[in-house]
């Protein structure tokens, strides 16, 4: 199943004209040229908006990998991840408002209701994307493979309007308890404590996961099924579990993403999964879709992205542009580079 | 093949097969105890619900059941009864349900389209005169008859896509909206512009009012006069909106259709929240202050369509000039508004759409998009050229979406980039999906249906549940219509799962489905047919 995969990149990329290549890297050069010229006019901001970029990257990486994960293993585009990550938000709000009593101004207890409050959305949000999985993708899993994209479709709908249901059509708000006082200040650039936070958060549970993937037995279980399902079923790995495993833990990284997204953005809505996760998916694909490196490294610079597309000043398109922009990167990616930055698509997702 | 994959090829046939295993006497004894259950849980809801499913069962059993002479006779016998004695609205149902399925397959295949479009041609007449449906409430208008047969056109055209040539596109609503905006840039006062009477003053500074600066003229009809813009005549525009959108598609096509399937889904979905993009931005791009589409505020009005003054004095007034100020005759007691003239018309362009749907399904491109959908590398190999078939699948699919955007922005004389969201293309994709992939009649049955549900049945069936079904003093307040996305997840999952050809399946589609195919194709032999 893999191999059929990774073979047309190796031919394509023998025969591809350059010319293709020299017109992407003048669009490169140009890119940074236009980043130097912002930077040489306002320093200050652009790495303020760098900072930022970084932050909504690490939310993006988080999310990103879920997708990576399950099309490692599944090579199913798991439509409903973001609307899972969204309810992870919605999951948050709800514990930490209404089960902890979080407010602002708590002191030291913030930082026990919220780390509480990410174990509990994370584990929300694993068993809701296992069930999914049960329910949803298992009965299709030898239907041709359309099948479960199309259902995907349904169940990410399905999702959107539980929360709907559950939350109401308006924005709805989390405290906000993520300090704003600065790390550090230096010539006109504020580094505050929520958007450090955010990374503090993201990182141990990046490494976590690629503890769990590359060293433990369940990890390696899940990388011999994404590489053949066959081969893995008959050395005695189960395969279905395993499936069912990493749907939990792309749950969990929704949950986390989840939390971080309506602690730090503080406003959650009923539809903003679908579109977070299409570019977290893009990040995804950036980096090159089953390469977890590569989500994280995608997440970044989608991230980034973002961030000087609405935060630079001198020739920016502006906010009203960032979906077109991103979107437009996932089209030429995946007409022109479908293997994404970081090289072959490695089936092992490690 | 995995253990998994042997043990399940289909959840719904694991559960068929359970089934099948059961004694002949056990399967039927439950599904009348099923039945009668279902009846009773019913009858407090509605009664007269309850005497149609215990009728509708009784049907099937009579029609099931070997030893019984007359059987034909014995169910008109009992339709008959509850024509005669149940209300009326559900008796009517009843018998065309009956009529539908006693008549020889051989005879229904020509026998239900005429019916259909005779009872469609002479709706605006009837249309006030018919009865209640339970559940769902009035017969739909014909207004939201107009928007279902463009909304069934749209169907027709993604099913070319998806159900033929099994390219699962999932920014349909990207061909929509470019047909809409072409009807939209060519009959409007869009691009007027203005100017200033005044010799050698610039707009800004100009006293008297502006007149428009650009007129160009060509056969429209219901012109304001001294609007400005570009006005072509309706006709043409829906031809030309087709062509546009078709090359669009061509050109979205080219860099694309190279890629797997799921690849595929995924750079349209991307087109398709693209282009409402840069509609929504477009009154002035990146500052420029080019204004191509308005923004937000969409462009309205539009020219209405018609036939011009000299044709319909020549006819004496049959074909009406200008639709929108049209019709003050009354026949069969019924006076015809400008609406129906519309449903008239999208009648015979969704007659002419199935028409050339059903040609190019057994035409040679038609087999070759079936050959592709089933095995892309036996197609390959028996020398379709790969690319070039997608392309025209691709190029159908669009030109109807086109003509069918640009009448729907025709009939509504606006256009709104907030028309063009991601959940079209899925609305439109569960169209094709509910009535079967491939199967044009299925198709047409599944969209009528979900855009009559989008459109008014949502709103009824709501209004129903609310006022009709209550546990001793808790009454449920829904409101569907807020739900609509979800509800048509829940169809695209139950569908999949359960019946993933879809209510009425094209027999060819249900096996590739059932057997499963080779739809992971070998890169090598594509990108050789690619370039052949």
């Amino acid at each position: 199943m893999a191999a059929d995969v990774s073979a047309p990149t190796l031919a394509t990329r023998v025969k591809r004209p350059s010319l293709i290549g020299g017109l992407g890297l003048l669009f490169v050069i140009a890119l940074l040229v236009w980043l130097a010229i912002n930077f040489a006019k306002t320093p200050s901001d652009f790495i303020s908006v760098f900072l930022i970029g970084i932050t909504t990257g690490c939310v993006y990486a988080l999310v990103a990998l879920g997708y990576t994960l399950v099309y490692g293993i599944l090579e199913l585009i798991n439509f409903a991840h973001g609307d899972v990550f969204m309810l992870g938000g919605m999951f948050t709000i709800t514990f930490a408002t209404h089960l902890f009593g979080l407010h602002h101004g708590q002191g030291s207890v913030t930082v026990l209701i919220v780390f509480a409050t990410l174990l509990l959305s994370m584990l929300a949000c694993g068993v809701l994307n296992a069930t999914i999985e049960f329910v949803a993708y298992r009965p299709l899993r030898g239907a041709p493979r359309l099948a479960p994209l199309i259902t995907a479709i349904g169940v990410s709908f399905i999702i959107e309007d539980v929360g709907l249901a559950w939350k109401g059509p308006n924005y709805i708000t989390a405290p906000d308890v993520f300090p704003h006082s600065a790390v550090f200040s230096a010539g006109g650039v504020t580094y505050t404590w929520n958007k450090l936070i955010v990374v503090i958060i993201t990182v141990p549970v990046l490494l976590g996961l690629l503890w769990l993937v590359q060293e433990t037995r369940q990890g390696k279980a899940m990388r011999a099924t994404a590489q053949d399902k066959d081969a893995a079923a008959i050395m005695g790995i189960n395969v279905n579990r395993t499936i069912s495993f990493t749907f939990l833990i792309a749950g969990f990284l929704a949950g986390a993403a989840g939390l971080l997204y309506a602690l730090y953005v503080t406003t959650v809505r009923f539809d903003q999964g679908f579109q977070l996760g299409l570019i977290a998916f893009t990040a995804a694909v950036l980096g090159g879709i089953g390469n977890l490196p590569g989500a994280v490294l995608g997440a970044v610079l989608i991230g980034l992205i973002q961030a000087f597309n609405e935060g630079l000043n001198w020739h920016s398109p502006g906010s009203d542009w960032t979906e077109t922009i991103v979107f437009s990167i996932l089209i030429l990616i995946l007409v022109f580079r479908p293997e994404g930055l970081l090289g072959e698509k490695t089936p092992e997702g490690g | 093949m995995t253990e998994s994959q042997i043990e399940t090829v289909g959840f719904r046939n694991q559960m068929r097969a359970r089934w099948r295993a059961m004694p002949r006497e056990q399967r039927a004894g439950v599904s009348i105890a099923a039945t009668i259950v279902a009846a009773a849980l019913l009858f407090f809801v509605d009664h007269a619900l309850a005497y149609a499913a215990l009728t509708l069962s009784a049907l099937y059993w009579i029609h099931r059941l070997p030893l019984l002479p007359w059987r034909l006779g014995a169910q008109a016998a009992l339709v008959l009864a509850f024509v005669i004695a149940g209300p009326r609205s559900l008796a009517v149902l009843l018998a065309i349900a009956f009529a539908v399925f006693w008549i020889p397959e051989r005879r229904r295949v020509w026998a239900l389209p005429v019916v259909a479009i005779v009872a469609a041609i002479f709706y605006p007449f009837f249309e006030d005169k018919m009865f209640t449906i339970p559940v769902f409430g009035v017969w739909p208008d014909v207004a939201t008859g107009v928007v279902m047969i463009i909304f069934v056109m749209m169907a027709v055209g993604l099913n070319i896509v998806v159900g033929y040539a099994g390219l699962l596109d999932l920014g349909y609503v990207a061909f929509y909206a470019t047909g809409a905006y072409t009807a939209a840039f060519f009959a409007s006062q869009q691009f007027a512009g203005q100017k200033c009477p005044t010799k050698g003053v610039s707009i800004d500074n100009c006293t008297v009012a502006a007149v428009p600066k650009h007129n160009f003229d060509f056969g429209a009809v219901g012109l304001v006069p001294g609007g400005g813009g570009i006005h072509i005549s309706g006709w043409l525009l829906l031809l030309m909106a087709g062509v546009v959108t078709a090359i669009f598609g061509i050109v979205i096509g080219l860099p694309t259709l190279r890629l797997r399937g799921d690849y595929l889904a995924i750079v349209t979905l991307g087109f398709g929240e693209i282009l409402p993009q840069i509609a929504r931005n477009g009154d002035n791009f990146f500052g420029t202050g080019v204004n191509l589409t308005n923004g937000p505020n969409g462009i309205t009005p539009l020219d209405s369509i018609g036939f011009g003054n000299s044709l319909s004095s020549w006819t004496g007034g049959f074909l009406p000039s200008n639709f929108l100020t049209c019709c003050k005759a009354n026949h069969l007691g019924h006076q015809i508004q400008s609406t129906d003239v519309f449903f008239w018309v999208a009648i015979v362009l969704l007659l002419i759409t199935v028409f050339c749907s059903l040609r190019l399904q057994y035409s040679r491109l038609g087999r070759a998009w079936i050959a592709i959908r089933e095995d892309e590398t036996a197609a390959a190999a028996m020398g379709i050229p790969l690319m070039r078939t997608k392309t025209w699948a691709y190029a159908s699919g669009a030109f109807f979406g086109g003509v069918a955007g640009a009448y729907y922005a025709i009939f509504r004389s606006a256009t709104f980039p907030g028309d063009f969201f991601f959940n079209i293309s899925v609305f439109i994709l569960c169209m094709v999906i509910l009535g079967g992939m491939g199967n044009i009649w299925g198709v047409i049955v599944g969209a009528a249906f979900l855009a009559y549900l989008n459109q008014e049945g949502l709103a009824n069936t709501g209004a129903w549940i609310n006022s009709n079904i209550h546990f001793g003093s808790w009454h449920p307040n829904i409101e569907p219509p807020l739900y609509a996305s979800g509800i048509y997840g829940v169809i695209i999952l139950v569908v999949m799962l359960f019946r993933p050809e879809g209510l009425i399946p094209s027999r060819r589609r249900a096996a590739e489905l059932h057997e499963g195919v080779h739809d992971e194709p070998l890169y090598d032999a594509t990108h050789a047919g690619a370039e052949a």
